[in-house]
C-alpha cells in the first residue's frame, strides 16, 4: 500500500469518526425526548394540566406551576431587559473609558459563568432574608415569594441579556451612527432613532435566549424556597410561589413511578412552553428584519 | 469644515479607534436635561452589573467568616469526613469536593470527544446545508433545562446502566456524569468551531498548496493551530459541569464519599447545597452558615476556571488579527 492511499484510508476513518461523534449528539437528543414522551404522553390531560398537586400521583395537577412559571417570566423580564439592554448600550454607545469598559466586559463574562446556584444562595441572603435587617420592625427581605424569586432569576439572566445586546449593538454599521450625527441629533436620539431599530433582532434574539434559560433553571429557586406543593395561584408579588422546574424537581426526586411519570408530563409542558418562545423570537425577528429590508429600499 | 471637527476626525480615522468620534463629538454642553438624564440612567444599568459581583463576593464571604470563626478553617480543607448533622460534627469538604470532581470529569470525559469531534465535522467536512441543519439541533441540547436531564439520568440512564453493571446503585455517579455530559456537549461543540472557524484561511490553504492531504490539513494544521481556543472551551466546560446542580441532585445521591467509585452515590458540593436549602435548617446554625464556604469555594473554582479560560480566548483572538 502505498503512503498516500495509507493516508486517504486514515482521512475517511477519521471524518467517519467526527461523523459519528457528530450524529451521537443528536442520538443522545433524541434519546432525551424519546424517555419523556414514552413515560409523560399518557399522563397530559385537561385535569392534569387545570388540576392542583395532590398525594396521589393520578390526581396531580400543574396549574399552579404553569400559572407561576408565567408570572415570574412576566417579572423577570420586565426586571432584567430594561437594566441588561440599558447596561448594553451605556457600555457600547456612552461609555469612553477604555479602562473601564474592559474592566466591565470581563466582570460580565465571568458573571455568566458563576454557577446559578450561588446566585439562589445571593438571592436567598439579599432577596429573601434581607440580610436578616429590620428597619422600624420591618424585615427588609421579601420572604419566599415571587418578587424575592423573579430578582434572582434577573440577575441570572442579567449577563447573557447584556452580552447578546452589545454584539447586536456592536454589529450596526458605523455609519448609521455618523449619519445621524451628521444632521445634529443627539446621542439618545441617535441610539434610539438608528442604532436600536438595527440592532432589534439581535437584541430580542438574545432576550427570548435568555427567558427560555431562565423559564428551565431552578436551581436558583429552590435556594430561595420556590414550594412544590401550592394549592394556590399566587395573586401577588409578594405570594408564595412554584414554577415547572421546581415541580418536575419535586415529583422525580420522589420514589413512586406515578409520580415520575407525572414529572415527564409536565416536561413535555415545559418543552413545549420552551418551543412557543423559541418560535416567538423567529417570528418577531423575521418581522423586524423584513421591516428593515423596507427601510433600505 | 471647523478646525476642532476635523482634528477629531483625522484622529479617529488614524487611530482606528470609533468610540474617539462620538466621545468628543456626540457629548456637547447644549444637551438637554432629559439626554443627562438618559445618560444618567444607562451608567447606572452598566454599573449595576459590577454591583452584582460585589455583592456575590461580599455575601459569600462575610457569611463563610461566620462559618470560620465556629469551625477550623485547615479542618474543612483538610478533613476527610462531611457530617454536618452528626454528633459531633465533621466538617472536611473534601468528600463533596472529590464528589464534584468525579462528576465534573466524568462528564468531560463524554462530553469532549462528542462535542469535538461534531466540531470538527461541522467546521471541516460538512457541508453548508449539513451545518444550517445540524447545528441548531446541537444548540436545542444546549438548551434542554437541566432538571430535565436530571429526570432523564435517573429514569433513562440509571436503569440501562443496571443491565451492564448490576451491582450499580439507584443514585449513582456515573449516570449523572454521563448526562451531565450531554449537556455540555453544545457548548465543547460550539465554541471549539468558533476557535477552528477563527483559523485564517491562508494557513490552510497554504497547506494545499505544498501538496497536504485533508486528513493531514485538517490533523496538523487546523487542530494545533486551534488548541488554544479548544482547551478553554473544555475548561468552560469544566466549569460548567463543576457548577451544575439540578443533574446531580436527582440521579448521584446525597452521600459523600470519597471512594471515586462510579458505580457508588455521592454528594457535590452544588448538591449539599440544595440539601441544606431544602431542609428546615435554623438561620444561624453552624450548619446554615456551611452553605456560604461551600459556596464561596465553588465560587472560587468556577471564576478561577473562566477566567483563564476567557483570557486565553482572548489572547488567542489577537494572535490571528
Amino acid at each position: 500500500m502505498t503512503r498516500k492511499t495509507r493516508y486517504q484510508i486514515y482521512g475517511i476513518l477519521f471524518q467517519s469518526v467526527c461523523l459519528i461523534a457528530n450524529f451521537s449528539a443528536l442520538f443522545f437528543l433524541a434519546l432525551v425526548m424519546h424517555d419523556v414522551l414514552v413515560d409523560g404522553w399518557e399522563g397530559l390531560s385537561f385535569d392534569f394540566l387545570t388540576g392542583y398537586p395532590s398525594r396521589k400521583p393520578e390526581n396531580a395537577g400543574i396549574l399552579p406551576a404553569i400559572v407561576g412559571t408565567i408570572y415570574m417570566m412576566l417579572l423577570t423580564a420586565f426586571i432584567a431587559i430594561p437594566t441588561g439592554v440599558g447596561a448594553a448600550i451605556f457600555l457600547e454607545e456612552y461609555s469612553q473609558k477604555a479602562l473601564f469598559i474592559n474592566f466591565v466586559k470581563l466582570n460580565i463574562q465571568n458573571l455568566a459563568g458563576v454557577p446559578s446556584i450561588v446566585y439562589g444562595i445571593l438571592g436567598l441572603t439579599l432577596f429573601v432574608r434581607g440580610f436578616d435587617l429590620e428597619i422600624a420592625g420591618f424585615s427588609l427581605g421579601m420572604g419566599r415569594s415571587l418578587l424575592a424569586g423573579s430578582l434572582t432569576m434577573a440577575l441570572v439572566i442579567l449577563p447573557i441579556i447584556t452580552i447578546s445586546t452589545q454584539e447586536a449593538l456592536r454589529a450596526v454599521p458605523e455609519s448609521f451612527r455618523l449619519a445621524g450625527f451628521g444632521i445634529g441629533m443627539t446621542r439618545w436620539q441617535v441610539i434610539r432613532y438608528q442604532v436600536l431599530p438595527v440592532a432589534m433582532p439581535g437584541i430580542l434574539t438574545g432576550v427570548i435566549l435568555s427567558l427560555s434559560r431562565a423559564i428551565g433553571e431552578s436551581a436558583p429557586l429552590l435556594m430561595i424556597g420556590a414550594l412544590a406543593f401550592v394549592a394556590f395561584l399566587p395573586a401577588n408579588p409578594m405570594d408564595s410561589f412554584t414554577v415547572l422546574p421546581i415541580q418536575i424537581f419535586n415529583w422525580a426526586s420522589r420514589p413512586q413511578k406515578g409520580f415520575h411519570d407525572a414529572a415527564a408530563s409536565a416536561i413535555i409542558v415545559l418543552m413545549l412552553l420552551l418551543l412557543i418562545m423559541n418560535a416567538i423570537s423567529i417570528i418577531m425577528r423575521a418581522y423586524y428584519n423584513s421591516k428593515l429590508r423596507d427601510l433600505k429600499n | 469644515m471647523p478646525e476642532k471637527t476635523r482634528n477629531i476626525l483625522t484622529e479617529a480615522v488614524t487611530s482606528g479607534d470609533r468610540r474617539s468620534i462620538f466621545h468628543r463629538y456626540g457629548d456637547r454642553p447644549s444637551y438637554s436635561g432629559k439626554e443627562k438624564f438618559i445618560r444618567w440612567l444607562l451608567a447606572s444599568m452598566g454599573h449595576l452589573t459590577v454591583m452584582v459581583t460585589v455583592s456575590i463576593i461580599l455575601v459569600l464571604l462575610v457569611d463563610a467568616l461566620f462559618f470560620f470563626e465556629k469551625a477550623s478553617f485547615i479542618e474543612f480543607f483538610t478533613g476527610t469526613k462531611w457530617e454536618p448533622f452528626g454528633q459531633p460534627k465533621k466538617l472536611g469538604v473534601l468528600p463533596l469536593f472529590s464528589g464534584t470532581m468525579m462528576i465534573a470529569f466524568g462528564s468531560c470525559m463524554v462530553a469532549i470527544p462528542f462535542g469535538f469531534g461534531s466540531a470538527v465535522y461541522l467546521t471541516q467536512y460538512a457541508s453548508p446545508r449539513f451545518q444550517a441543519l445540524v447545528k441548531p439541533v446541537i444548540e436545542v441540547l444546549g438548551g434542554v433545562p437541566t432538571v430535565v436531564y436530571g429526570y432523564f439520568a435517573l429514569t433513562g440512564i440509571t436503569p440501562l446502566l443496571k443491565v451492564v453493571f448490576p451491582e450499580i446503585q439507584v443514585f449513582n455517579a456515573l449516570s449523572a456524569s454521563i448526562v451531565v455530559g450531554i449537556s455540555i456537549i453544545p457548548m465543547v461543540s460550539s465554541l471549539s468551531s468558533d476557535a477552528m472557524n477563527a483559523v485564517p484561511n491562508s494557513i490552510k490553504t497554504a497547506g494545499y498548496a505544498v501538496g497536504m492531504q485533508k486528513f493531514h490539513v485538517v490533523t496538523k494544521i487546523i487542530i494545533p493551530a486551534s488548541t488554544s481556543g479548544v482547551i478553554a472551551s473544555f475548561m468552560l466546560a469544566f466549569a460548567r459541569a463543576v457548577g451544575e446542580t439540578m443533574t446531580v441532585t436527582l440521579a448521584a445521591g446525597s452521600t459523600p464519599n470519597m471512594s471515586w467509585n462510579y458505580l457508588e452515590g455521592i454528594q457535590t458540593m452544588t448538591a449539599f447545597i440544595v440539601q441544606m436549602s431544602l431542609g428546615d435548617t435554623p438561620a444561624g446554625s453552624i450548619e446554615y452558615y456551611t452553605i456560604y464556604a461551600i459556596g464561596l469555594s465553588l465560587f472560587g473554582v468556577t471564576f478561577l476556571f473562566n477566567f483563564i479560560a476567557t483570557t486565553i480566548v482572548k489572547r488567542f483572538r489577537e494572535v490571528y488579527k
